[in-house]
């Protein structure tokens, strides 16, 4: 076990410097001078020499790659234009908000997947399997600014149930999780289902029901319990959609997390704050892969050894 | 779901063809004294924010995301092919740097790193086209190194290796064929992931910029009168899921049909 955690470490090492590079060179596409870009057109001299000199735009290209490469080291990720604080702080103060967001969405999605994945297996190729089928493929084609909206219009709007925007109360993170967790549960309820229909295959649960267990508990305790880890990896998997579908959500909702620090950043031109939520965001989903794969391989000897 | 996908996307072509010639309107012709109206006979969408046809802007849309999800979807097949072929069948060094270049550009999820690109670059057709295309070879290019590793070992590829023809020759003749199915099912389900990549760099203000009428920018232009005017959201958002179901069936109905090992397992 050991080896097999040490040697999927070591892969993920060259990715982590690949993410950093891609991450570091992103201040260097902005057409024309970045300097300029930030502070505008009408900027003196003196302060685009002093914002160059801050931001160490001024050194050559090689030094700016070890210092970006040193100080994401240490977590320091530069200073916010549009703040003025240290960029990890202000994406640190934005985190809980997110991930409390991720949260909801994870437990929305299993929790409208897993019935509908059961149901989808167990009455495989009836009217109501493909129902639950399209049903499964309509949200995946559902993009998440369009259900956001529609779900403000119908809950917010004309039922007056939940509030629109903000997260001053738990009713605020109702309609953001669902319209994070919708596109996931499509996702995991087409797993579910092929899933539970490999299981209900299997001899076991047809000698379960030999003993004469009932039809829904052979499903439930056994087929189902055998199917969740398949599941669940992919639901750690899925994080990285989750994220990125964040980025929109929290920008429809005006959900205070990393998603809208990032468009905000962006609409600032605030570099620092961009590259600092865009590494944050694909070091998480690198580090759930890893936390994912070392997990299944914990539970799942086979894949030590492959 | 092929028929049904088949068709929602031929609609949608029909649409963006001729759309011009369905509707009196211009897409950018403003009637500011009827701004936000709700739909009505004569403007069966209604009016956006600037007294502009809804119709007209939906249909005008839709050209933008048929060129965007083939231009997108031509270059990011081409390019990972090319890539993918290359470090499947020769292997060693050049497999390395490209399979490490695969690993980095799919540890940013999904849309993340497109959304990096255009707010490096600044929001345009050209840079949505540039960032979208960046991240979309990935996918193609994993799909045929693996096909390509695995039909290099075929008899008849060793057969042509022994009979002298070159590397080139023997990829392009015997090798990347055998990756065209799993292709053609991966680029028709990349047209789906094209128009919702579009459509989501547009709502976030990073695409295609106004007037020209993208289904994304309308969305964004909708947020505004959510409580107003509903009908700005409702009708654009109706375009894009059906092309993006479109698709998706289309996409799920061709791996049935053109790779039935992948679709048993699947649900």
């Amino acid at each position: 076990m050991s080896r097999f955690l040490v040697r999927r470490v070591l892969l993920t090492l060259p990715v982590l410097l690949g993410v950093a590079t891609l991450v570091f060179s992103l201040i260097h596409l902005v057409p024309g001078d970045p300097v300029q870009a930030m502070l505008g057109e009408s900027a003196s001299q003196d302060d685009a020499a002093q914002l160059r000199s801050r931001l160490g735009l001024d050194r050559p290209i090689y030094v700016q790659y070890a210092n970006f490469m040193r100080n994401t080291v240490v977590g320091d990720l530069g200073i916010s234009l549009r703040t003025n604080q240290p960029v990890s702080r202000v994406i640190t103060e934005r985190m809980p908000a997110t991930f409390e967001l991720a949260g909801a969405a994870m437990i929305v999605a299993l929790v409208m997947a897993i019935p509908l994945g059961v149901i989808a297996a167990v009455r495989a190729g009836t009217p109501i399997d493909h129902a639950a089928t399209t049903l499964a493929l309509v949200g995946l084609s559902m993009p998440t600014f369009w259900l956001g909206p529609l779900l403000a219009i119908v809950f917010s709007v004309m039922l007056g149930w939940f509030p629109v925007s903000g997260r001053a109360t738990l009713a605020n993170l109702v309609l953001p999780a669902i319209t994070l967790g919708a596109p996931l549960a499509a996702v995991l309820a087409r797993m579910t289902r092929a899933s539970v229909l490999e299981e209900l295959r299997e001899l076991y649960v047809l000698a379960a029901r030999a003993r004469g267990v009932s039809r829904a508990r052979a499903i439930l305790r056994h087929a189902l319990r055998n199917s969740l880890i398949p599941i669940v990896t992919v639901l750690g998997l899925q994080l990285g959609s989750v994220l990125t579908g964040a980025v929109i959500t929290e920008t429809i909702f005006a959900w205070p997390g990393v998603g809208r620090l990032l468009i905000q950043s962006i609409s600032a031109r605030d570099y620092p704050a961009v590259q600092g939520c865009v590494l944050l965001i694909a070091l998480t989903y690198v580090s759930t892969n890893l936390l994912v794969d070392v997990a299944y391989g914990f539970l799942d000897p086979r894949i030590r050894y492959e | 779901m092929l028929r049904v996908g088949g068709t929602l996307v031929a609609l949608t072509l029909l649409a963006a063809v001729i759309g011009p010639q369905l509707t009196p309107y211009d897409p950018a012709r403003q009637e500011l004294a009827l701004r936000l109206a709700a739909p009505t006979i004569s403007h069966p969408f209604g009016l956006d924010e600037l007294g502009r046809d809804i119709l007209a802007r939906v249909l005008a849309g839709a050209r933008i995301s048929f060129l965007v999800g083939v231009t997108v979807v031509l270059i990011s097949t081409a390019v990972g092919t090319l890539l993918g072929a290359v470090a499947g069948y020769f292997g060693g060094p050049a497999d390395d740097v490209i399979s490490r270049l695969i690993d980095t550009l799919l540890a940013f999820p999904g849309l993340l790193l497109a959304i990096a690109i255009v707010a490096v670059l600044g929001p345009s057709l050209i840079n949505v086209l540039v960032a979208l295309t960046l991240i979309g070879w990935v996918g193609y290019a994993r799909l045929v190194r693996g096909q390509v590793l695995r039909s290099r070992e075929f008899e008849y590829v060793q057969a042509a290796r022994a009979v002298g023809a070159n590397s080139a020759h023997i990829l392009w003749r015997h090798v990347i064929p055998t990756a065209i199915p799993a292709l053609v099912v991966q680029a028709t389900l990349g047209m789906a992931g094209a128009v919702i990549g579009e459509a989501s760099l547009s709502f976030l203000g990073l695409g295609v910029q106004p007037p020209t009428p993208s289904w994304g920018t309308m969305l964004n232009g909708g947020r505004a009168h959510i409580l107003d005017a509903p009908h700005l959201t409702i009708f654009p958002g109706i375009a894009i899921v059906l092309l993006v179901i479109g698709f998706n069936f289309l996409g799920d109905g061709l791996r049935d049909r053109l790779d039935p090992r992948q679709s048993q397992g699947r649900s």
